[in-house]
């Protein structure tokens, strides 16, 4: 009891992530517009499929139990090909995580790419990093309240977009829209739109990487799907320790190249000018290529320092990459101080022993060439990509999508399925014959009205009969299902009648294309388990 | 609470000082974020108890500020149903049942009311399949074999008067009576009789005697081939369909002491629209017959060159 207790809750660190430019951020602006412009457009993308049905190219009909996109149309007895793309959509995560580490997080997913729009915002309207730090700390003043006003307008205006565009997928996009517009929508769509807009707005503006760290399964499951051959962003600290201000000489090298200030300003760190160059004159220890900047801290979106190691909260968003390169290019050392790597690819040196790796260090990453050439070297990127344990998951993830691909094409636009009526399982005629009854479920998928033409395989001499008239055909309408009763009956003395159960096929064709489908069942006879239970009471 | 704290060295974090195999947990405080949600959900959930029912006493529980109640509701769209379905059942009420399967509207929501109506009054006794229990004696409504007949007008006739009803004075009645007075050989001969009507094993010699006295006492009600009489709801004893057993001691049995089946009347208790629904519902079992006066449908008949039934079962549903 001799100190306080430390404190059972804790504020959010607010993160003022300093804008970068590099490979990766390019990356990042790319799959952030590709990814955005496709969730904004599909629902508008038309695709005619003629009179009676939608022509909304992707849409989610929940009313009708029908899934369209573009040439393909889902029935509800076909969920397995959305089940089949859940699957592949999970081993597609395996095999990027198992092979990049969590570029899902860090590029791919909603929250990231929703997080980094609003702080584009941000940036765009309260300024870089330093601009937002001194803003933070400012009096709540009318400049201060315009700031965030418009900040948080904006936010909104994205928000509402983020969940208006939801609604759109399970509508017909245009009349919604107009429906939306004159309040004659359903509820529903507008609580949809409130609960997304307000969801985006607080988890893209102010949460954002507290949702990763304290409410997303994902960055626990996923740290389970990586090896130590997995790529994942990490920092050569065989390289960049023991980190300082840099020797007299690199710092030279550094300001003819940039000039010290410039970096200062750039990174918006403090640099202790008095600090450079002293501890190596005082300890005599060769210093790394980590001059200590920040510059990797300050961009990062998740607030960590990545020099401290694989850490849960890292989304491998690999901005650290981008400005730390920026830092390499700027004293003069090769890049990749921070970089793509393996935790398997270090080289077999013992902490601390400088010399071992001196030649890596001074020649560019990826180059190492020549007659100093160490006896290690890295690993070339593609043997980190393609791994027996990636290729696993490449095949298995094919292999899901070819079966797809392939029931796909072979799916008969008509389809039946049958069920034995079992209450009760036979009845006798009067003429002793025996009757069976089954539910079948006629599916068109044609657009227009189609006549099935049932009949009947078995042994024996059975007869099918429609009910609700003579005639063997039923007439299904467009894109709908029909459930039609069929009575079968066999003559008193077959074996079908007198014996247990025999085996039945009904064969449904379409008259007009001449598609044929066909289901199996059985039929009852009196001999059935259940009648002799009946008989026996 | 120990004096001693230990600090996790590599994140300068404290421990709970909790271990398993040796790993220790940090003590990291919690989101604050998440304490305020966390009492957000507590007004969220005493200002949803305000609102709404929620607190059981002994009377009842708590109505809430908006009155709301499913019950209510429920009521409610029973209601609205009800009023949409009145036209509907208006017209059931006044439609000639033998014409009701021309009005494809009529006659679905007709058999869906039928359904449900069997379900809650028939099916105690003639079973949710409709089947009958044979051990019993409540018919099968679903086979081509009807006491009293098998047209629409028939069953819904059966439905809204009972069978041996006592309380309706127009209820379809008839009795079997007694043959124990016969000697016990006699009945014997019956029965052998009657079993060769519909081929099934018997002695022929006392078959043969059988045949005179079936003529001489049966014969009135049950006709002259036992083909039976549904004026009287006297069984067709030449077929395969036997109600109350078809074994020589069953039939011995119904001979020395008949049984005959009681079915209560509905007109009271359904009224006319149900009524009707059931006899639709019924009569598309697969049993039902045409009405003899209609000379455009095929006459009663056997299985065989069965009379159509109208078609409750198939009703368009796109949703499966």
């Amino acid at each position: 009891m001799s100190q306080n207790p430390p404190a059972l809750f804790a504020a959010r660190e607010p993160i003022f992530p300093r804008r970068v430019s590099g490979t990766f951020r390019r990356l990042k602006w790319l799959i952030l517009f590709v990814t955005l412009g496709i969730y904004y457009v599909t629902p508008w993308l038309r695709w005619d499929r003629g009179p009676n049905l939608p022509d909304q190219a992707v849409l989610v009909d929940l009313a009708n139990r029908r899934f369209h996109f573009f040439w393909i149309e889902i029935w509800p007895h076909e969920f397995y090909f959305v089940a089949g793309l859940l699957i592949m959509a999970g081993l597609g995560l395996f095999l990027f995580t198992s092979a990049l580490g969590r570029v899902w997080c860090g590029y791919a997913c909603p929250q990231t790419v929703w997080s980094d729009l609003f702080m584009t915002v941000e940036r765009w309207i309260e300024g870089d990093r330093n601009a937002r730090i001194r803003l933070h700390k400012a009096p709540w003043d009318v400049r201060k309240w315009r700031l965030r006003l418009s900040k948080w307008a904006l936010w909104l205006a994205i928000a509402v977009a983020t969940g208006g565009a939801w609604v759109f997928y399970f509508a017909d996009a245009p009349t919604l829209a107009r429906d939306l517009i004159t309040l004659d929508a359903a509820p529903v769509a507008y609580v949809t739109i409130g609960v997304l807009t307000a969801t985006t707005f607080v988890f893209g503006g102010f949460m954002r990487e507290q949702v990763c760290i304290y409410m997303c399964p994902w960055p626990r499951i996923q740290g389970a799907m990586m090896d130590p051959g997995t790529l994942t962003v990490g920092y050569r600290d065989w390289r960049g320790e023991p980190r300082g201000k840099g020797g007299v000489k690199r710092q030279q090298a550094a300001a003819e190249a940039i000039g010290r200030g410039d970096a200062v300003a750039r990174y918006g760190v403090a640099v202790d000018k008095n600090a450079a160059g002293t501890r190596q004159a005082r300890t005599g220890e060769a210093l790394g290529d980590c001059i200590d900047c920040h510059a990797c801290v300050a961009v990062c979106p998740m607030g960590i320092d990545i020099r401290e190691g694989q850490q849960m909260e890292c989304i491998t968003c690999a901005l650290c990459i981008d400005a730390c390169d920026d830092v390499m290019a700027r004293i003069g050392r090769p890049r990749g101080l921070i970089d793509y790597l393996a935790l398997d690819d270090r080289p077999p040196t013992v902490p601390g022993d400088r010399a071992a790796v001196a030649g890596l260090a001074e020649a560019p990453a990826g180059h190492v060439a020549g007659a100093t050439q160490p006896a290690w070297q890295p690993k070339p990127l593609w043997q980190h990509v393609f791994r027996p344990r990636t290729l696993v998951y490449t095949c298995a993830w094919a292999a899901i999508g070819v079966l797809l691909v392939v029931a796909l094409f072979v799916r008969p636009e008509i389809d039946m399925t049958i069920a034995p009526v079992r209450n009760p399982t036979f009845v006798t005629l009067s003429d002793g014959s025996i009757r069976n009854a089954y539910d079948v479920r006629l599916r068109n998928k044609h657009g227009e009205a189609r006549q099935f033409q049932l009949s009947l395989v078995a042994d024996g001499d059975l007869r099918l009969m429609l009910e609700g008239g003579p005639g063997r055909s039923v007439e299904v309408p467009a894109d709908a299902t029909r459930l039609q009763r069929v009575y079968v009956i066999a003559p008193p003395q077959d074996p079908a009648a007198t014996g247990q159960r025999s085996d039945l096929r009904f064969w449904v064709e379409d008259t007009v294309s001449g598609e044929r489908a066909y289901g199996d069942t059985i039929f009852n006879g009196k001999d059935s388990a259940d009648a002799r239970h009946a008989n026996a009471g | 609470m120990t004096d001693t704290r230990k600090i996790d060295p590599a994140t300068n974090t404290e421990t709970t000082g909790h271990s398993w195999d040796g790993i220790e947990e940090l003590n990291t405080p919690l989101p604050r974020w998440w304490l305020w949600t966390f009492y957000a959900t507590i007004v969220w959930g005493v200002i949803y108890t305000i609102l709404y029912p929620a607190w059981p006493l002994v009377p009842g529980a708590t109505a809430g500020l908006l009155g709301y109640s499913t019950r209510a509701e429920v009521a409610a769209e029973i209601e609205r149903v009800a009023l949409s379905n009145a036209d509907l059942e208006r017209r059931l009420t006044s439609v000639d049942l033998t014409a009701l399967q021309d009005d494809e509207p009529l006659h679905r929501f007709a058999v869906q009311a039928g359904r449900s109506v069997f379900a809650a009054n028939c099916s105690q006794c003639h079973g949710a399949g409709a089947g009958g229990v044979v051990a019993s004696g409540y018919p099968n409504l679903l086979d081509d074999d009807w006491l009293w007949g098998g047209s629409i007008d028939d069953i819904a006739y059966t439905v809204r008067h009972g069978i041996r009803n006592e309380e309706d004075p127009d209820t379809r009645f008839s009795e079997m009576p007694p043959f124990d007075w016969m000697d016990r050989s006699e009945q014997d001969a019956i029965a052998h009789f009657v079993r060769s009507l519909s081929d099934l094993a018997h002695d022929p010699v006392a078959a043969d005697t059988g045949a005179g006295l079936f003529a001489d006492n049966c014969s009135s009600c049950h006709g002259e081939a036992g083909q039976g009489d549904r004026t009287l709801g006297a069984p067709n004893l030449a077929d395969a369909i036997w109600l109350r057993g078809s074994s020589h001691e069953a039939i011995l049995r119904q001979l020395g002491t008949p049984r005959m089946g009681v079915m209560p009347a509905w007109q009271a208790r359904l009224g006319e629209a149900d009524v009707r629904a059931v006899a639709a519902y019924v009569h598309g079992l697969g049993g039902g017959e045409a009405t003899a006066a209609d000379p455009s449908a095929p006459a009663p008949a056997p299985a065989s060159t069965a009379a159509p039934a109208p078609a409750p079962a198939a009703a368009d549903d796109p949703a499966r």
